[in-house]
Parts: structure tokens; sequence; C-alpha cells
């Protein structure tokens, strides 16, 4: 089932194009990645699907509502995490809390019960009657992340989620974010932390100038933008002319005194006749390893391309 | 797994019923203002003021009052010492009241600038019900203090040595101005804040509330020393007439302010930079292009079918109503000239020869030359008054300004009329240009009241400020369109042949 459906979204200001038809589908349980430099329209996307924004053209549907039909509906089933965490200062975190479970009406006795539960999963237990302007940056971030959690829905948007968190916050999010997804809640999160999203992400989508230039799981983008898997060959001890040794089995993209790498296409064939290869010619190898892709790269690699680079000319595929 | 989630939701927003809907969306509300409220009864630079405005100030204006009465008295003028005492009732009411402004202002642009609006906004609430919350919320602190004071005042007057007793229809009068001035005030801040993104500049435009209402002040102490009234147990006429205009002004605010209180308009501002060349371009482009094929009109011919008839075609309603308030005009000054008090003496049974002896001088080229340029002129600078001013009274001014015309036209027709005098020479007066620039007259008023109204109902789909650079396009459209070539005719009609088929009724030419 799919709980966030977007078709052909669109958004103008004035004369300025924010979001140029955007289509994007999110399956229940999973966790989509947006990506992209500033002004690229990642919070503009959000909030149409939270219905802040009314789009200029292109339609969704958030948990089965329409965004533009039934907005109040949309928002019940989202919880959302804004750019800017805009807490009330000078209430205490248990009165803010109390006052957004209002208005989500919710039972005084659940709002209770879910904001003591959240503050514990988040470390902030201690911290429920402090007014928050005594909180710091990443507990004023964790505790805008409980309010976007308290009415319990089943579609997160979340832009940022771990800005300004130390390390071990950071992972007590993006341990909640794993464990909500088990519990089939669907994600939106926009972010600039490439590893966070490869790390936590079924689905990435990179947007530029408003509009989507990538979308995939992350293997598929690696693949149709950086190429095959890249692989190393450490051997022993110095080697000369291996590369020419092993021309016909693998095209080298790079070598070093003990090292090769090689594009594979199919691994499970070109490895094996490789390591016969080297072994026939009497040279001991030390490790035969793929050499890890990061979004990272797949991200640059696909900035480049839309920007009319010449694309990336050790790219197979 | 999922719809399980979907319904752990509560979405039962839709309530039954009209009474039920209020009632739902007034508890909305309220989750807003209490929060609101109690946030600003935690903030002491609202607390002091409120305080001190409702249990000092009041005492020090009962001493005020105490010794001015006293001191008038013994001048013999004891009468401006009885209206002092009102007068200060309402200074005491007013002064909390004039604090709405500012919790107003930090409420909406405050919240804005600190960014914490758009969580509020994700929320399910709908606009409607973030509006009341909030303009509640600006209003209860400042008038608990401003009935606090004024309960204060009285009863430190009417149980102190003055034993003051007022009329109970003043002090209604009193309590009702205070609260729609608190309305206004909180209604027009909503305008100013939505306009804005900072609370400094929030401030600057906000004098174009203090101002009008520091005049509005000025003008009910006026009324309250001087109207021949001030005794009557009916209230004074005069402030009974502010009250309603000021009831009229809350709920065209109340309409503006709910059109504008919305998540579009709220989050889509990002600057208050005015892009005067950009809002030109939009407008002009806006004035030129075929709606149809949404592109600059290739021919003349193309610009009226697709660009001129449409903007017509949306001021239909507003030139009906121009049409009956046209009407109701007329026949007001028709009525008025029935009254005996209003009525002339006019010789009844002379000839009108001398007047067509003298209009015959009218009738020569030189003359009417310098006759058309003064209609002309005079047509179009009283449309375009009425069109700058209808902008800034959500279109009141043009249906002020151009139907008093026609009161005096009404008027004149009863007294000749009543004089017995054949009327045909009017009809022929009037008519003859008339046929042009009577509906030319109408179209004007009716885009002047389109362009001040569509502020307070935005089209479907566009913000406050799209709906009125489009108003803005169409005015000009018509403008160029229809009305200016409808004035150059109308104009030289009655400049070149008017006087001439005046004169023919009057038999002379």
């Amino acid at each position: 089932m799919l709980m966030i459906e977007v078709y052909e979204l669109t958004k103008v200001f004035d004369d300025f194009l924010a979001v140029d038809r955007v289509s994007l589908s999110i399956p229940t349980g999973s966790v989509l990645a947006l990506l992209g430099p500033n002004g690229a329209g990642k919070t503009t996307t959000v909030r149409m699907l939270t219905c802040i924004l009314g789009p200029t053209s292109g339609t969704a549907t958030v948990a089965g509502y329409d965004i533009i039909q039934q907005p109040e509906r949309v928002r019940a089933q989202v919880g959302v995490l804004t750019e800017q965490h805009g807490l009330y200062e000078r209430m205490k975190a248990v009165e803010y809390l109390d006052f957004f479970g209002r208005v989500y009406r919710l039972e005084a006795a659940e709002r209770r019960r879910r904001a003591l539960s959240l503050m514990e999963r988040f470390g902030l237990s201690n911290a429920l009657d402090k007014r928050l302007g005594e909180y710091s940056k990443g507990m004023k971030q964790k505790l805008a992340l409980v309010r976007a959690m308290l009415h319990n829905p089943p579609v997160l948007l979340l832009d940022e989620p771990t800005s300004a968190m130390d390390p071990h916050s950071a992972k007590q999010v993006r341990d909640a974010i794993i464990e909500l997804q088990r519990d089939e809640r669907t994600f939106l999160i926009t972010t600039h932390n490439l590893t966070e999203a490869q790390q936590l992400a079924n689905t990435i989508a990179i947007i530029r100038n408003g509009r989507i230039i990538a979308l995939g799981a992350f293997e598929e983008l690696a693949r149709q933008f950086v190429g095959e898997p890249l692989m190393e060959l450490r051997t022993a001890t110095p080697f000369n002319g291996l590369v020419k040794d092993v021309s016909d089995l693998v095209m080298v993209e790079s070598s070093g005194d003990d090292w090769i790498r090689y594009r594979a296409t199919d691994p499970y064939t070109t490895n094996p006749a490789l390591l016969r290869r080297v072994a026939g010619l009497g040279i001991d190898v030390v490790t035969l390893a793929p050499v890890s892709q990061t979004l990272e790269d797949v991200y640059l690699q696909v900035v480049k391309e839309d920007e009319g680079e010449p694309t990336n000319g050790e790219r197979s595929g | 797994m999922a719809s399980a989630a979907v319904k752990a939701v509560k979405t039962e927003t839709i309530q039954s019923g009209a009474g039920a809907q209020f009632r739902w969306t007034l508890s909305n509300a309220l989750i807003i203002t209490r929060r609101e409220v109690r946030d600003s009864f935690r903030d002491w630079r609202i607390i002091a003021p409120i305080v001190i405005l409702t249990f000092l100030f009041p005492f020090l204006a009962q001493f005020v009052a105490g010794q001015f009465v006293s001191y008038v008295t013994g001048f013999g003028a004891e009468l401006i010492g009885e209206r002092t005492i009102p007068f200060l009732l309402m200074v005491v009411g007013f002064f909390p009241i004039s604090i709405s402004l500012v919790i107003a202002l930090e409420t909406f642009v405050g919240e804005k600038e600190r960014r914490s609006l758009e969580p509020l906004l994700s929320t399910p609430l709908t606009n409607t019900e973030l509006y009341i919350g909030k303009t509640l919320s600006a209003m209860i602190p400042p008038l608990l203090s401003s009935f606090g004071g004024m309960a204060v005042y009285m009863g430190s007057l009417i149980f102190g040595e003055l034993a003051w007793r007022p009329q109970p229809m003043l002090v209604i009068q009193i309590v009702a101005l205070t609260t729609v001035q608190a309305l206004v005030m909180v209604t027009g801040a909503v305008v100013v804040s939505s306009q804005t993104t900072s609370t400094r500049a929030a401030n600057l435009l906000a004098s174009f509330i203090i101002i009008p209402m520091t005049l509005l002040i000025q003008g009910e102490s006026a009324v309250m020393f001087l109207a021949p009234d001030a005794e009557s147990p009916t209230g004074i006429g005069a402030l009974w007439a502010i009250i309603v205009g000021m009831v009229v002004v809350v709920t065209l605010l109340l309409r503006v302010g709910n059109s504008i209180f919305n998540r579009e308009e709220l989050l889509g501002r990002t600057i208050d930079q005015l892009n005067l060349k950009g809002m030109a371009r939009r407008i002009w482009r806006h004035v030129w292009t075929v709606e149809t094929t949404g592109k600059p009109a290739r021919s003349l011919m193309e610009w009226y079918r697709g660009g001129v008839f449409a903007s017509l075609g949306r001021i239909k309603m507003a030139a009906w109503i121009t049409v009956g308030v046209f009407v109701l005009a007329l026949a007001a000054g028709f009525v008025l000239g029935q009254r005996p008090e209003w009525r002339l003496t006019l010789v009844a049974t002379g000839s009108l020869s001398e007047t067509a002896t003298n209009l015959s001088q009218y009738t020569n080229i030189s003359t009417q030359l310098g006759g058309f340029r003064f209609i002309l002129w005079q047509n179009a600078r009283v449309l375009l008054a009425a069109t700058l001013l209808a902008m800034f009274s959500f279109g009141v001014a043009a249906l002020v300004l151009t139907p008093a015309v026609y009161v005096v036209l009404g008027y004149l027709l009863s007294q000749v009329l009543l004089a017995g005098v054949n009327p045909a020479f009017m009809f022929a007066g009037v008519l003859t240009h008339g046929v042009v620039e009577i509906p030319v007259i109408v179209i004007a008023t009716a885009t002047a009241l389109y362009l001040g109204a569509v502020v307070t109902k935005p089209p479907k789909g566009m913000t406050v400020g799209q709906a009125w650079m489009a108003a803005l396009g169409d005015t000009i459209r018509i403008g160029i369109g229809v009305v200016l070539p409808g004035l150059v005719l109308a104009a030289a009609i009655e400049a070149y042949i008017t006087p001439r088929v005046v004169l023919l009724t009057l038999g002379g030419g």
C-alpha cells in the first residue's frame, strides 16, 4: 500500500518555479530521503504535503487523503518536524506537549502517557518541568521530534531531524526512526546528512531546481550514476605488467605498485577467473574486496550531470 | 497494520450540524486562546501595564475628575465637570485596550518571526480556528483590564465623594465603544501582520491603525462634550452612529483577516521588501493578456474579446450593486426634495427663456471645447478619486462618492416637478449624454468597488495579494478599454450636443 503518492506536484511563487512536476510514491513503512541543495524545493514539497502551501498544479494523497480536498484530515495523519523547531520558549515541556496533545484531540490520560513515554525514549524525562528557553539546541530539536510523534501519526515528515544534535542524540533519533519504520510508520526525511540518508532510506530522491533528478534505491542509483561495483585487488608484493596480463579479463580503472581497481559487471564470473590468473602468474593475493560506494559519490555525480558537466568517463553503464 | 495506524489518529473534524460545527470550531479556537493568554500573562512587559492601568490609573483618573469638577465649579462651569467624568471613563477604558494592538502584533507577526507558527500550521486546526483563537487571545487580557479599570473608576466615583450617578445607557455605550475599538485594533493588526515578517515592520505599519484610532478618540471626546443629547436616557445619538460604523469596519476587517489569515499567506511571504518593478510587470501582463490563451493580445479586437470582456464579466455583481445604489440615491434625493424644509422657491409659471438665452452662449465652438475639457477632467478625476479611496475603504468610498450626483439629480427633479415646470428640459440635459455617461460611471464605480472589496473575499485559489493585483489589472483594463473612451464620448456629447437639445426643449435655438 502506498502511504504517500505525489503526482506532478508543482508550485510557482509569483514568477519563481519552486517545485516542478514532482512525482513520488512512498510505500507504507518505508523511508524516503529527499536530498538536494539549499533552495532546491525540499521544504516547499514538504509544506505542500502538509497542506500548508497549496500546489499550483498536480495532486498528492497522504494516508489516503487528498491534500487539496481534505487538508485537515491530511494534517491529522502527519507528524511534522519543521526546518526551525519553533518552540514556545516560555512554556515548560510538559505544558507544551499537553497543548499540542489538545490540538490533536488526545484524551488527557493519553496525552500524558504519550508525552512521558516519548520524552523518556529521547532521554528528556528529566527536563519535563524545565522551561523550553532553558533547553539546549539539541534538546529543542528532540522535543520538536517528540511533538511530531505525539499523536502517533502514520506519516512523519521530518526536515533535518538530527541537525544540531550530538552523535549520541542523533543515534537515538535514527534508532527511533528505524523502530517506528518497523511499526509500519512512513517517513519522508529531508537532510544534508548523506550518511544518515543512506543508512535510513529505502528510497533516495534528489531534487534540484524544483525537479526530481534522481529517484530510486541507493544501489540502483549507484549503479546508474556511479557505475558497476568497483573491486580492489591487493597483492603481497609489487608486480610489473599485471595490468597488461589481466586486460582480457577486466578493465582496470586505476592501479598502484601492489593494487589494481576494476569494474566488475559480473563479479561471480570475473573475480574467480582473475584470482586464477593472478595465482597462475605466481602472485600472492592479500585481499580482493569491493570498494564501498557512498551516497555522497552518487549525489555529487547526479548533481554534476544535472549541471550539464561531462559525464564521468569512468562510468560503465 | 498501516490502516490501523491511520485509524489511530482522530480525524473527526467534520461535525454535523451548524451548531455542532460552531461549538467544535470554538472549542478548537479556545485551545489556542488558553495557551496564548497564559503565555501573555507570563510576560511582565504585558502584565505590568495591565496591572497599572487596571488598578492605579483609575484612581488617578478619579482624583483628576474630582479636582477638575471642583475647579470648574468654582467658575460656574459645572457642565464641563459633569461631561469630564464620562469622558475620563472612556479614557480609562481605552488605555488598556491599546495594549491589544501590541499583543496582536506579537501574537501574529512575533510568532512568524520566531518561526513558531509553522508547527501550529501543520496541525489539523483550520485557518478560521487559528484566526479566532489568536484574535480572542489578543483581546481578552486588555479587555479584562479595560473593564476592570472602568469598574474601579466608576466604583470610586459612585461610592466616593462625588457620588456620581451615570446614565446607564451612556455607560453601556462606552463599554460597547471600548469593545469594538479593541476589535478594530486587533483585526487591523492581523491585516498589518500578514503583510510583514518582522515585529519592527509591523510596528511601523501599525501607525495605519493608531492614527485613525487617535482621530476617532478625539472625535468621540468632542461628541461627549458637545452632544446636545448627552443626558439622554437613550444615549448619545452620535456615539451610536460611531458604534454602528465601527461594527461595519470590524465586519469588513474580520472578513479581510479571515481571508488573509491562511497558511499560504502566512508562510508564502518571505520578505518585507516591495518589488515594485515585479508588481508593475505582472499587472502590465495581466492588462494585455488574452485570458483564454494566456498570451498578449495581437490585435485590439482580440484584446477586447479576450481581455476587457472577461474583466467586465468579473464586475457583474458589483455593477448590479452599483445600479441599485444609484437608484436608491436618486430616490433619496427625490424624497428629500419633497420635505417642506428642503423645498426651493422656484418660479412655477415663469418662462425659461432667460435660461435658454444664457445657454445659447455655450453653443459656439470655442466655449464648447473648454466645456469638453472641463467635463472630461471633472468626470475623470471624480472617478479616479473614487477608485483610489475605494482601495482603502473596501470599496465603500466608491459607493459614497459617485452616487452623490444622483441624490442631487433626484432632488432637482422633485423641485422641478413641485414647481409645475415641464421636466423635459431636464431629461434632455441629463439623458442626451447620460446614455453614454451613466453606463460608463456605473462600470467605473463597479470596478472601483470590485477592486476595494476583492480583498475581503479573494477568488478561490488566489492569495489576497494575487487577487488584488489581478483586480488592479482588471481596473486598468476596463479604465483604458471602456471608461476612458466612454468619458471622452460622453464629454463630447455633453459639450457639443446636449446644450442644443436642451435649447430645443426650452423652445430656443
